[in-house]
């Protein structure tokens, strides 16, 4: 049986001690996942190693931790996967989520961050008079697309590591936008031009997402809450010409034009299409201090390795850039507008083919996710 | 009047999240309510109350529409209207569903609910619910609960209490039931002198995946999927020929127990369930939850390859015997969901009834619990009481390392016993070795051992407590199955494999008198379906 180290950091308010890291050797096959191995460490070594579980099947949502650095939940992490992105290839590293305070061991505040930022998004169905006699009348695919956002399970995953949050603790976050356009796309909703208006004035608000892809990279439910946002971006402007005094309408067509021309997230070229030619030259004076804003953004993307100093001068286009641009003429030959969505994701070309042609957008959306998640 | 919720979990991480196949209800107008009301009382093998299957199954459409309103995101047909699928044990495709997240769903639109109306509601999340107080006269008085993140320990006076602490299936392993169903309502309420009733009726379920034990939903035979013996043939063909992989649960588990008994399963113990029968698109729109599953947890891709299963616990019929109001034999004490037994299940539960149970009489005992707290004065809960539980959790934390077994290690052999003895199949053999291990192990887990000694969220202590909780339990489940010596829904004798209904149509109720589980008879209600062999 295969032996594996979980070097898993410790915290107990009540010791006084600060947090340090403490290893278990677990004995158990690689296809089980890391909540497991940490379950028999409780179980035959230690039973004060504190981690929040219940489903053991990626449903509850309580068991987000960050394994090797990386936000994940613990039950759907395989521990063979685990030990592949370990630094020394051996000892797996556990430790709580982020971007929240930490009561014990890997157990994290949520209510203080997460459920408060839900709250904001006037969490609940706020339907227009009373409701009909049977059931409302609503389009099959409207159903398909809310339920996506439907399926997150406040797991805390995306917020752990959501670059926005770093910056500005106040941001409504990946989870809370998500929540957000479970309400917006739902037809039954009456209350979306509010909602919208509420989320893009809010300083802290849609706005203030970087566009760093990796709340849609690690939702272990995809979710893609990055995604969402865009959409109620381009709800805000498009369908009720929403002010947007952050300049993010511009930020989201200089996006999608550069993955039109690029195939891929150009990072070098996002902020300066997004804020005016020449940077400063042609923007507004808002936009102006919102780039200045968004120079350390920029700054820490070169730090984390995001945006690399090779990325930057050489951009290479992907190979099948064609495709992508298909997809571009596809969306844009329809007359009605089709909402980028990965709710079902996974199928392959030849299911496309059988089933038309309205699948084809969650290739559009997944293959700068890929880029970003590099 | 105030409204208190008390979860030891955030209550969106409740076990009713991992409800993936949906929701019962006769609401198409060429559907009834006495077609679904058939059904579950046969699906029940004549053992459900009529009285109260009649109740749920007539409130069942009216409680979807409720939900819809609310915002639950049910799937709909091309028409834009609520659409079905089908589901075993059912005559008519009834099931209601939000694609394999059905349960998710609800729970999360009801805590959104919870969260419109937090003015009227006080929540009390990660609180931990030890002890159900009775005053003089035997009326439930409060509770006593622990918060988790402090370790604080506090009295909730009330003039009503209502359990729904849900199911108990960590008292068998593997089971699809989530760490924290471990029991807790039950045992309170038995210890507070509630009555149990139908206990010995355990569900196994016919998809769960080998290894760990997760569901696959029912859903994805309700979605056209097969199951295939080593030799490749369609075994449900020789056990219910009509229909099929959808007959009742307790009937696809016993086929399927009997293929692996016989050799004709595959080597790894498993028989193989075959989705990819199934069109792509509707997987991946319909069953994307067990995509996942096969993904994460399998490492297989289940739109190309067939799924390793086997019966697997899922589900506890019995519980806290209530009337259709939730009440219990304990006045002011009401139990709803999984932790009660009303019974609309009886011998074996329809896939799809269970939320909608939770649901109709989860409302029902909220409106008489509302009634009555209105008539009544707050009672008194003395305070040598929380000094009693106070010591007595103490002293759970104090004991010394090495004095007793580790908790862990009692609750596995629990667990290991049950599914050894207490499963698809039992004896009279069989269950006396099982009625000696867990009286063993009760007493075991008196004396078990913790190595936390914090206050701040101390998990250890609590899984001592459901220890506890388990072990009390899991004496009464064995106590049903050695009682009832006929083979009826989920209990199957093969000492006495026939249905008797002549001196066992009747509920078999257990509860603790003077310390010791004493058991009683009460009378199946019959309204208008007399017994009738059972086929599929
Ligand atoms: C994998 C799986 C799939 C299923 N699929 C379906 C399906 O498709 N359709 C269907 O109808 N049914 C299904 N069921 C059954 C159904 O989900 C459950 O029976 C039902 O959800 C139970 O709901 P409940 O409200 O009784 O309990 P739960 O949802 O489990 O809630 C129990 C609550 O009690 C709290 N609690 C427990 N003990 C304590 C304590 N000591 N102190 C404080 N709080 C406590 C918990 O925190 C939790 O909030 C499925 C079950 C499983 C396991
Ligand atoms: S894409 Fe936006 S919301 Fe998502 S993690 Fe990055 S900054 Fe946060
Ligand atoms: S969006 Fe995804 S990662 Fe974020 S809380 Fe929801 S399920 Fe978790
Ligand atoms: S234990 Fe429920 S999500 Fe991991």
């Amino acid at each position: 049986m295969p032996k594996y180290t979980l070097n898993i950091r410790r915290f107990s308010p009540e010791t006084g001690k600060p947090a340090y890291f403490e290893t278990f050797d677990v004995e158990m096959e690689g296809h089980r996942p890391v909540l497991d191995a940490i379950l028999e460490a409780r179980a035959d070594q230690d039973g004060s190693i504190g981690i929040r579980c219940s489903c053991q099947a990626a449903i509850c949502g309580s068991c987000g931790v960050r394994i090797n650095g990386n936000p994940a939940l613990a039950c759907n992490t395989l521990l063979r996967d685990a030990v592949a992105t370990a630094e020394d290839g051996v000892t797996i590293d556990i430790e709580p989520m982020g971007n929240m305070p930490v009561i014990k061991d890997l157990i994290v505040d949520m209510d203080a961050v997460h459920w408060k930022k839900v709250d904001r998004v006037v969490p609940w169905l706020v339907p227009a008079g009373d409701p009909p006699e049977r059931e409302y009348v609503v389009p099959h695919e409207a159903m398909v697309d809310v339920t996506q956002t439907m399926a997150c399970i406040h797991c805390g995953v995306c917020v752990s590591d959501c670059l926005s949050m770093e910056a500005d603790p106040e941001f409504i976050g990946p989870a809370a936008s998500a929540k957000a356009y479970r309400f917006v796309g739902d037809p039954r909703d009456s209350a979306t031009k509010d909602r919208l208006v509420h989320l893009a004035n809010d300083p802290s608000g849609i706005y203030d997402c970087t566009h760093c892809f990796k709340c849609v990279e690690v939702c272990p439910k995809g979710v893609a809450p990055m995604n969402q946002i865009m959409r109620l971006r381009r709800r805000a402007t498009g369908d009720y010409k929403i002010k947007d005094h952050n300049n993010g309408y511009r930020h989201e067509k200089a996006f999608v034009n550069i993955i039109e021309k690029w195939g891929t997230l150009h990072e070098a070229k996002l902020l300066p299409d997004s804020y005016g030619e020449g940077i400063l030259g042609k923007a507004t004076p808002d936009a102006q201090k919102n780039l200045i804003g968004s120079l350390p953004t920029a700054l820490r993307g070169l730090a984390s390795g995001k945006v690399t100093i090779p990325k930057v001068l050489h951009h290479h286009k992907i190979p099948d850039i064609d495709k992508v641009q298909d997809i571009y003429k596809k969306v844009e030959g329809r007359p009605e507008r089709i909402e980028l969505n990965l709710y079902i994701v996974g199928e392959d070309a030849d299911a496309l083919e059988e089933e038309g042609a309205s699948e084809v957008t969650p290739i559009a959306a997944t293959a700068p996710a890929e880029e970003g998640a590099s | 009047m105030t409204v208190g919720i008390i979860s030891k979990i955030h209550p969106v991480r409740s076990h009713s999240n991992a409800a993936q196949g949906g929701i019962n209800a006769a609401l198409n107008p060429d559907d009834s309510w006495e077609s679904h009301a058939f059904d579950t009382v046969k699906g029940s093998d004549y053992l459900g109350d009529q009285n109260a299957i009649e109740i749920m199954c007539r409130e069942a459409p009216d409680e979807i529409l409720h939900l819809e309103h609310l915002g639950v995101t049910f799937h709909r047909n091309d028409q834009g209207l609520l659409g079905t699928r089908a589901f075993g044990g059912a005559s008519a495709a009834r099931t209601y569903y939000v694609a394999d997240i059905t349960g998710q769903a609800i729970l999360h639109v009801l805590y959104e609910q919870m969260l419109k109306y937090s003015d009227q509601i006080d929540r009390y999340e990660e609180w931990f619910t030890v002890d159900i107080t009775t005053d003089d006269d035997g009326r439930c008085s409060g509770a006593i609960m622990r918060n988790i993140r402090d370790g604080s320990l506090e009295v909730f006076k009330a003039k009503t209490v209502i359990l729904a602490t849900g199911g108990s299936g960590q008292i068998y392993k593997p089971t699809t039931n989530a760490l924290v169903c471990t029991a807790d309502g039950q045992a309170m309420a038995y210890r507070a002198g509630a009555s149990l009733m139908d206990m010995e009726m355990i569900q196994y379920h016919p998809t769960t995946l080998l290894g760990n034990g997760l569901l696959i939903t029912e859903g994805a035979r309700g979605e056209g999927a097969h199951l295939y013996n080593a030799l490749g043939e369609r075994f449900m063909e020789k056990d219910a020929p009509n229909k099929m992989e959808l007959a009742s649960r307790d009937v696809v588990s016993r086929a399927e127990q009997t293929e692996i008994n016989e050799g004709r399963g595959f080597p790894d113990g498993s028989v193989h369930l075959d989705v990819t029968v199934v069109p792509k698109k509707r997987i991946h729109e319909a069953l994307r939850e067990i995509v996942m599953v096969g993904r994460d947890f399998a490492g297989i891709d289940i739109t190309k390859e067939p799924i390793p299963v086997k019966p697997g616990q899922h589900y506890i019929m019995g519980g806290v015997k209530t009337d259709v109001d939730g009440q219990t034999d304990i006045p002011g004490l009401y139990a709803a969901g999984e932790v009660a037994c009303v019974s609309v299940h009886g011998g074996n539960r329809l896939g799809a009834n269970s939320l909608l149970d939770t649901l109709i009489f989860g409302k029902r005992s909220g409106v008489h619990a509302a009634g009555v707290a209105k008539q009544r004065n707050m009672p008194d809960v003395p305070a040598t009481r929380l000094d009693q539980v106070r010591d007595e959790i103490d002293e759970r934390i104090n004991r010394a390392p090495g004095t007793g077994r580790r908790v862990s290690e009692v609750k596995a052999e629990l667990g290991a016993i049950m599914d050894a003895k207490v499963a698809v199949y039992r004896d009279e053999a069989g269950l006396q070795e099982a009625l000696e291990v867990v009286r063993r192990l009760k007493e075991e887990a008196k004396t078990a051992t913790i190595d936390d000694k914090g206050t701040v969220f101390n998990q250890d202590v609590l899984g001592s407590i459901e220890l506890g909780y388990m072990t009390d339990i899991a004496e009464t489940i064995v106590l049903g199955a050695i009682e009832r010596k006929e083979s009826r829904g989920a209990q199957f004798r093969t000492d006495y494999p026939e249905r008797n209904d002549e001196e066992w149509l009747k509920h078999i109720d257990i509860k603790l008198v003077d310390g010791e589980p004493k058991i009683e008879y009460s009378p199946v209600t019959i309204t208008q379906w007399q017994p009738q062999a059972r086929t599929y």
